[in-house]
């Protein structure tokens, strides 16, 4: 099995002499061991990309053959994790081996001393097949995590038995065709495989996020697939993590791609901290971090976001709804590029390999609402949020050409909104959702039959805002007849006191979807009545006086206790205040 | 860190540095070195020209045969046949003390000051370790640098890496050495340093910050590594991380805050792709290679705080965008690593206005954690909030009233384009040794918010509107 280096040129070694080496399997490099993957074959040659820093490797230095292809483990203790790329506990390295990062590390992904409470739910003699559940741990507060049968293994249980276990203890006994297996709390699987299903389901549930320009105009599905493209400093970290918070999923899995380091410290400050809006519990319960900073080593960081759909997938599986957000799918595809610039092969657009199409197309996939493979046909999703950071905000670049081709929701973040701090700065006009029309139903049915219109009133006043906006640049707004003036007044309204959302008010960062009803409610109401107050003649200067405008603007403050009672009042108090200004402006 | 030595597979293995004459080739910066049989990536060699001169190099590339090394230096003077290679079996590395403090080094880190070599037990890998993100401590600290536009709209905090984006002929040097003499902590008295790394600046710059450094008395906390655009570019590669290890000693084995200075990214970006064409890899954007994304992470994360650990690392980087285009490589991959950015703009230093920086394209990743109540004042992030979009909704103003007239403008759009200009005036405008406090600075603020009636100020919340108006909104709009 034993090779040795023969070529080392920064993440890329070239070993010789490995025998049976197969494509993807993984290796260690050198006296210390680095981790790394073979990525091509060539002769008795094997191209490995090394997941650590290769400083200090020599040609002649050992190359060992594991023989297996990168896996993570997959079985309770996931929850509230911190992992690298490759499924290196953070927290773990930071005790044994210091604050900084050391090489050829290795840790058990799951502690291997916890033990767990199972509580068996088969019996011995009971047929199972992949995704039977055999059992139950209570993971975190949040999550009971449910002990499956792993995909590709059937039988009959042998014997099984509740009680307290560490993921190395059997729980119990399979006898396969092939003979008999035992049975354990946890699993490995192929990160590049997709973990099989039964069937993909249409997205017809909305991921809601509290977010108002994402649920109420560019709603994505549970099991659906968006992009935030946008330059840097237009708000996609913040973005994401506010999806982290406040998404109503069950489990996140969020992968820090290349990014700053202190932002996953944020996280990990933060979440603790944070309290789920519906159960209570503190955010982290339902979270696995991935962080892969970006100046860890750039081959792992190829790996990382792998390393976390699978992650995502194993939580589907139970019937959970997963929520993957990915900051950034740019440093991934970067990864590629580096990697294969190393390999000197022909590339495709600036420099980026042929197959980054592929690549960024297979892994979307990989999103979905699903009947899991299991006996009672469970369902489940993995929704994938991907962040992109393009050159200087130029979407027309390839990995973000690549990411619209296959995901259906496109938040176009805006620097110029950035710069005059509206945030989330997603640009109304060339964002787009298309899942629209596949959760309609849901908001007719579960919300008011009246959502759907006004959502579409709004983006029509959108619209016509940027339209006059261009007369305005020639004409001046003097210029304007009031009924175009009062339009102009309920968009700035519908921008001002809608769609901008502070992430870091305490209120503000978090609006129910009945709140949002309520508040575009009450702004095109406003509007309605300004509209036919202009047509009799008041002034739109003297619309935007009304005392009750204030109030208006402070919608967003409403705590959500007082919903139905302040909303209420605030209806009646606009239809007052505009029939008092109607009657003494109009007369 | 004395441990990461431990981590050096050649540490284990101590070989013989073997002199080798078997140069193949010298391409630019490389030296194609023939019957190499193991040398390290990353291995410092010592080049010993005919001329009797040595210089150092790196191993880049390595396989059985053959070493790819890069000279840290000229390559005039180096022959095929006369010159030795010494592979020393060991990676760069600096020697660290409190001796370091008042020094002043060459970009590899040797005496430029006349001074003696550092003599010292450790000695310190220059490519660090990448730092566990677990390890880290959220940077909350605020530091105020007295400049209104970086307290009140930028805030910059202890562990935070942030960028000054600037172009030629724009005063970067005098904002960055402001910024350096006025900084601090409100109510603390922990030991700082200065960490001073230039890479292909000239001169007169480097004597423009050393005596400024003199003036205030922090020369004997400054370490400084001087590469001038007269010494070999080469060296430029390592300079920063040269730096950078120093500061990482001084922070977390000497409980100092640092402040590091990095001048100029854009020169070292630059000697990055000499490296690299030279090499013949395949080029990323603008012939700078693909892995520059990296490379500059490397620089740039080594910026922080840890936990348990007094002291802190705090990165302002200064680069000068080509042609002020941001969305040049180089100031683009580094918006993408930086917590934030600060952009000094050509208009503002036409206009007169010191210091130019132009709040509405700036950011400051970490503001939030470094402001509210307990930290400056409660109403800072509704101030601040409100102070961007009024200057872009007045900025917007001015150019349409270029158009149309300012008489075609609403009573508010004047008031706007107003505050747009007091903004300028009053509050971004400030002397070079003008220090405001916090508390100054948002004063000033709220003299410029207060034209406003409460139902404009909409970022502020209430409470505080009532709380901090300084005067009356202006009657008649």
């Amino acid at each position: 099995m034993g090779g040795e280096v023969a070529r080392v040129s920064g993440p890329v070694v070239i070993a010789e002499g490995l025998v049976d080496a197969k494509m993807y399997d993984v290796v260690r490099v050198g006296s210390l061991g680095l981790v790394g993957e073979i990525i091509r074959l060539v002769g008795g040659m094997a191209t490995v990309q090394v997941y650590e820093d290769t400083t200090g490797i020599r040609p002649g230095d050992p190359v060992e053959n594991t023989g297996q292809a990168l896996s993570v483990e997959l079985g309770p203790g996931l929850l509230t994790s911190i992992y690298d790329g490759v499924q290196r506990p953070l927290d773990v390295i930071q005790k044994s081996v210091g604050d900084f990062i050391t090489r050829g590390f290795v840790a058990a992904p799951l502690d291997e001393k916890k033990k767990w409470p199972f509580t068996a739910t088969v019996k011995a003699g009971a047929p199972v097949s992949p995704g039977t559940v055999l059992g139950t741990v209570p993971e975190t507060s949040l999550i009971l995590h449910k002990i499956l049968v792993p995909p590709g293994v059937s039988g009959t249980i042998k014997e099984i038995a509740s009680g307290s276990y560490t993921v190395r203890d059997p729980i119990g006994q399979l006898q396969t065709a092939a003979g008999t297996i035992p049975l354990y709390l946890s699993h490995k699987w192929v990160v590049r495989i997709p973990r099989p299903v039964s069937q993909k389901l249409p997205p017809d549930l909305p991921l809601i996020t509290g977010q108002r320009v994402i649920d109420s105009f560019f709603p994505v599905a549970k099991g659906g697939t968006a992009c935030i493209p946008g330059p840097f400093g237009s708000g996609k970290t913040v973005s994401q993590q506010q999806l982290a918070k406040w998404s109503d999923a069950d489990v996140v899995v969020y992968v820090g791609c290349g990014e700053r380091g202190n932002e996953m410290t944020e996280v990990l400050a933060t979440f603790p901290h944070l309290v789920d809006p519906k159960s209570k519990r503190p955010l982290m319960e339902r979270t696995v971090l991935i962080a892969n900073t970006s100046n860890m080593p750039v081959a792992a960081r190829e790996a990382s976001v792998y390393t976390g759909i699978t992650i995502a997938e194993y939580y589907r599986d139970m019937g959970y709804d997963v929520a993957l957000m990915a900051d950034s799918t740019s440093r991934w595809a970067e990864a590629m590029r580096e990697i294969s610039g190393r390999l000197e092969e022909m590339p495709g657009e600036e420099g980026y390999p042929a197959y980054l199409g592929r690549r960024v197309a297979e892994f979307y996939e990989r999103a979905g609402r699903v009947v899991t493979l299991s006996p009672e046909g469970r369902k489940g999703s993995v929704t994938v949020v991907g962040a992109v950071s393009p050159p200087g905000g130029d979407t027309s670049e390839p990995v973000s050409q690549n990411t619209l081709r296959v995901a259906r929701v496109f938040w176009a973040l805006d620097a110029s909104l950035a710069a005059r701090r509206h945030f989330p700065s997603i640009n109304w006009l060339q964002s787009y959702s298309l899942y629209v029309g596949d959760l309609a139903p849901w908001y007719r049915e579960r919300l008011s039959g009246e959502f759907v219109t006004l959502r579409q009133k709004a983006l029509e006043l959108l619209q016509k805002e940027s339209e006059l906006q261009e007369i305005v640049q020639l004409v001046g707004v003097d210029a304007l007849p009031e009924r175009e003036k009062a339009t102009l007044d309920v968009a700035r309204m519908l921008r001002e006191d809608y769609l901008q959302q502070s992430a870091y008010d305490e209120v503000d960062t978090y609006t129910s979807i009945q709140k949002q009803l309520r508040m575009l409610r009450a702004i095109l109401a406003f509007g309605d009545r300004e509209q036919e107050a202009v047509e009799r003649g008041v002034t739109v200067q003297a619309m935007q006086k009304l005392p009750v405008r204030t109030k208006l603007s402070r919608m967003k403050w409403i705590p959500e206790a007082e919903l139905q009672s302040q909303f209420d009042a605030l209806e009646t108090e606009v239809a007052e205040a505009v029939a008092a200004a109607t009657a003494t402006g109009g007369s | 860190m004395a441990s990461k030595a431990a981590n050096t597979p050649s540490a284990k293995v101590p070989q013989v540095p073997v002199d080798y004459r078997t140069i193949d080739r010298v391409s630019g910066p490389l030296l194609f070195v023939r019957d190499v049989e193991n040398s390290a990536y990353g291995e410092i060699v010592e080049i010993a020209l005919p001329s009797g001169d040595r210089r150092q190099g790196q191993v880049l590339d390595s396989r059985k045969g053959l070493a790819i090394v890069q000279v840290f230096g000229p390559t005039m003077g180096i022959s095929v046949e006369k010159t030795s290679v010494k592979f020393l079996g060991e990676v760069a590395t600096l020697a660290v003390s409190d001796e370091l403090l008042g020094r002043v080094f060459n970009g590899l880190g040797e005496p430029r000051d006349g001074g003696p070599k550092i003599v010292s037990e450790t000695r310190s890998e220059v490519v660090g370790n990448a730092m566990n993100p677990y390890s880290r401590e959220e940077p909350s600290e605020f530091i105020q640098t007295g400049i209104s536009t970086i307290d009140v709209n930028n805030t910059l905090v202890r562990g935070q890496k942030l960028p000054l984006f600037s172009g030629a002929g724009l005063p970067h040097n005098q904002v960055a050495a402001q910024i350096v003499r006025q900084a601090k902590l409100r109510n603390s008295t922990e030991g700082f340093a200065v960490v001073f790394g230039a890479m292909g600046i000239t001169s007169e710059e480097a004597n423009f910050f050393l005596k400024e450094f003199e003036t205030t008395g922090a020369l004997e906390r400054t370490v400084a590594f001087l590469n001038l655009s007269s010494d070999p570019s080469m060296e430029r590669v390592v300079t920063p991380r040269m730096a950078l290890t120093a500061a990482e000693y001084l922070a977390y084995e000497k409980d100092l805050h640092v402040l590091v200075v990095l001048t100029d990214m854009t020169s070292y970006c630059e000697a990055l792709r000499e490296v690299s064409a030279a090499r013949e890899e395949v080029p990323g954007r603008r012939g700078y290679p693909g892995y520059l994304y990296t490379d500059l992470a490397t620089i740039y994360e080594r910026a922080g705080k840890i936990h348990g650990r007094k002291g802190s690392i705090t990165q302002l980087p200064i680069l000068t965008m080509p042609a002020d285009d941001v969305t040049h490589p180089i100031p683009d991959l580094t918006g993408y690593i930086t917590e934030g950015q600060m952009y000094l703009s050509r208009d503002l230093q036409r206009k007169g206005i010191y210091p130019p920086i132009d709040i509405l394209p700036s950011l400051s990743r970490l503001m939030n954690q470094g402001i509210g109540k307990e930290r400056t004042r409660e109403d800072h992030r509704g101030v601040s909030d409100q102070l961007f979009a009024a200057y872009a909704t007045g900025k917007d103003q001015r150019a349409l009233s270029a158009i149309v007239g300012e008489e075609a403008l609403s009573a508010m759009d004047r008031l706007y384009l107003k505050a747009a200009d007091r903004f300028e005036k009053e509050f971004v405008n400030q002397g070079a040794d003008e220090d405001r406090t916090i508390d100054e600075s948002l004063r000033l603020a709220w003299e410029i918010l207060s034209d406003f009636p409460d139902s404009e100020l909409k970022r502020i919340r209430p409470e505080f509107v009532a709380k901090y108006r300084a005067h009356p909104p202006v009657a008649g709009v």
